[in-house]
């Protein structure tokens, strides 16, 4: 008697025939690829490939021209407003500028998802807020403005935001885009914690090739000429001798590997 | 941390035994779901040793700290001991994280004494001084640069300000100095039909408008629609660093991004308020007809009778001098502002409030000036 086969647990985020664009014009066509739960998974591709595009997709603020995202089974685009309100809650997302409200501190900033999700007291929410802040490195700032802080610190904060409600999934716009290598690493660092105490399911849209070799566990490539996703997989791998030469040389800095 | 939907609520179960309160922890802590409290669990219950463990908890998030949390505060308040040994490593670790964010969190106090706030105040308001002054002074020089070197002036831009600025506006600056005119008529029908003086609503209408409401309602209207306009983009663009890549080309912002706006405004404002006296004269006339039974006719003649060539000048003057008002407010406020959406906005804000008590003051000196060289 053979052992049963266990079935395949839901896919944090399933895409299914997606494609997308803007004004007719299509920028990613019919791509298909699962995320799996408390993996860390990039997209990668050079400028003007379609991962803002696709990411804008993913989390619902664009509608795909065709397919289908699921995040542990539920449709994105959910139409009911009680479904898509839980839908809301399972995940964060840290843009690109950070995208912190300039009228509210940091405190407030990430006090708010928890005020609009949640029946915590105030004192329970700023004890959150607090840790969130913490665990980002910006204990001490919780009273500044965004236009009193960096750039990096931008971004941490807007991560401690996209952390606020503990998300089953948390999106990274290019998370190291104008960082100094030593926040870049400690973002990364920040990353791998998160996932190893929470088991959060992270994709990253990003080009850092440090932080793909150094965090990711796999990695989708998209081409601009192809429309879609031209390599997936153990960015390692890919880097070592993917069959499509566009793969190596990117994810090798332009450099080819000798033949 | 839930990996899908939560599918059980949160639970707490406690035990005592003796001054022993074992509390069990079961089921999903998810801080969107509702979860019990610890005066709850424990009830009137005062336990000199309280021992957790969450080996029933299936999904947890901080709501599951927070608990955590409150027993250990409670412990720390009231002595008793907290056994938390049994606890997994990763919930101890952010346990001792937030025990620590808990300390050091500490509200920044951004409340200032009475007298040094009055002081600030008072140095904002010389400093603000001082860089109206220097920013007129340098659209100034920049324009008398230009002189020598038409050629290099943005004529382009200037023209497509001019559009903006005055072609797009005729309908509003229409509409309301139309109704201006149908208001002044109005009111002033009350007082001079009393004395059977039906006929000089034209020459107060003609008068008003001419001298003074043409000029000051354009220039009012012109400071919430292309002072705000001018403000706004002049933000974004120094929000956008776009400022900074002009200066580092030494290319100052003055002459590249004001100045055309001023020229533009400069030009556009005079004929605006040529417009707005016809329409608000039209306006009057309307209703001399309709309520005084005066014909247009009429009322085009009696109004010839006291509008003359200066009073127009007059009202050509301040024009120009409430245009560039307008301008110069919009474009300082601009370029003053923050790099921020609230930035811009407060600039925008900013820029309409400014042109219009400055429009208003020079009106008043206006006034005293014209009244005082017999114009």
């Amino acid at each position: 008697m053979s052992t049963p086969v266990p079935p395949e647990p839901t896919p944090a985020i399933d895409v299914r025939g997606l494609s997308c664009g803007y004004d007719g014009r299509v920028v990613l066509k019919d791509i298909t690829f699962s995320v799996r739960s408390g993996e860390i998974f990039f997209v990668i591709g050079g400028s003007g490939c379609g991962k803002s595009t696709l990411l804008r997709n993913l989390i619902g603020i664009s509608t795909p021209l065709a397919g289908d995202v699921r995040f542990f089974g539920q449709p994105v685009s959910e139409h009911d407003a009680a479904a898509r309100r839980a839908l809301l809650k399972t995940f964060g997302v840290l843009y690109q500028s950070g995208a912190l409200w300039s009228s509210l501190t940091l405190r407030q900033n990430v006090a708010l998802p928890l005020e609009e999700y949640t029946s915590l007291s105030q004192p329970e929410i700023l004890e959150i807020v607090a840790l969130k802040l913490a665990q980002v490195g910006l204990t001490g700032f919780e009273d500044y403005y965004p236009s009193e802080i960096s750039g990096g610190m931008k971004k941490r904060a807007g991560l401690a935001r996209a952390l606020a409600l503990d998300p089953a999934i948390v999106f990274l716009d290019e998370p190291s885009a104008g960082l100094d290598p030593i926040t870049s690493r400690r973002l990364d660092e920040l990353v791998l914690q998160i996932r190893e105490m929470f088991g959060t399911t992270i994709a990253v849209v990003s080009h850092e090739l440090a932080s793909i070799f150094s965090i990711a566990d796999r990695v989708i490539m998209l081409d601009r000429g192809e429309k879609g996703i031209i390599a997936s997989g153990d960015p390692k791998d890919l880097a070592r001798g993917h069959r499509d030469p566009r793969v190596v040389e990117f994810l090798n800095r332009g450099d080819l590997p000798p033949q | 941390m839930p990996d899908s939907p939560a599918t059980s609520r949160a639970l707490v179960s406690a035990l005592a035994e003796g001054d022993v309160l074992e509390v069990e922890l079961s089921g999903t802590w998810l801080i969107t779901e509702p979860r019990p409290s610890w005066d709850e669990v424990r009830g009137a219950l005062n336990p000199a040793r309280v021992k957790l463990a969450v080996d029933g908890v299936e999904k947890w998030d901080s709501s599951l700290l927070l608990f955590l949390f409150g027993v250990q505060q409670w412990c720390r308040a009231t002595g008793a001991y907290c056994d938390a040994d049994s606890l997994p490593e990763k919930i101890r670790t952010l346990l001792a994280q937030l025990s620590v964010s808990h300390e050091t969190s500490v509200p920044f106090d951004r409340t200032e004494n009475f007298l040094v706030t009055v002081g600030l105040a008072t140095m904002d308001v010389l400093h603000k001084a001082r860089e109206i002054s220097r920013f007129v002074g340098e659209c100034t020089l920049s324009a008398v640069r230009f002189m020598s070197v038409p050629h290099r002036f943005r004529w382009r831009d200037c023209f497509l300000e001019m559009q903006q600025c005055g072609a797009m506006a005729l309908p509003i600056v229409g509409l309301i100095s139309f109704l201006v005119g149908v208001t002044l008529a109005y009111t002033g029908a009350i007082v001079l039909r009393q004395y059977g003086g039906d006929i000089f609503v034209a020459d107060l209408i003609g008068l008003a408008m001419v001298r003074e409401m043409g000029a000051l309602m354009t220039g009012v209207v012109l400071a919430g629609r292309t002072g705000a306009a001018f403000a706004a983009t002049l933000g974004n663009m120094k929000a956008n660093e776009e400022i900074d890549a002009l200066e580092t080309l030494g290319i100052p912002a003055v002459s590249f991004l004001v100045l055309p706006r001023l020229l533009a405004l400069g030009v556009m404002m005079p004929l605006l308020a040529l417009y707005s006296n016809a329409l608000g004269i039209l306006g009057g006339m309307a209703v001399s007809k309709g309520l005084l039974s005066i014909s247009p006719t009429a009322y085009f003649v009696e109004m010839q009778t006291i509008v003359s060539l200066p009073d127009i000048m007059v009202g050509l003057i301040k024009s120009v001098c409430f245009g560039l008002i307008v301008g110069l407010a919009g474009c300082l406020r601009g370029l003053q502002a923050e790099r921020s959406a609230v930035g811009v906005g407060r600039a925008a804000t900013s820029a309409v409030v400014t042109a219009i008590l400055f429009i208003i003051v020079a009106d008043a000196i206006f006034a005293v000036v014209f009244n005082i060289i017999g114009l």
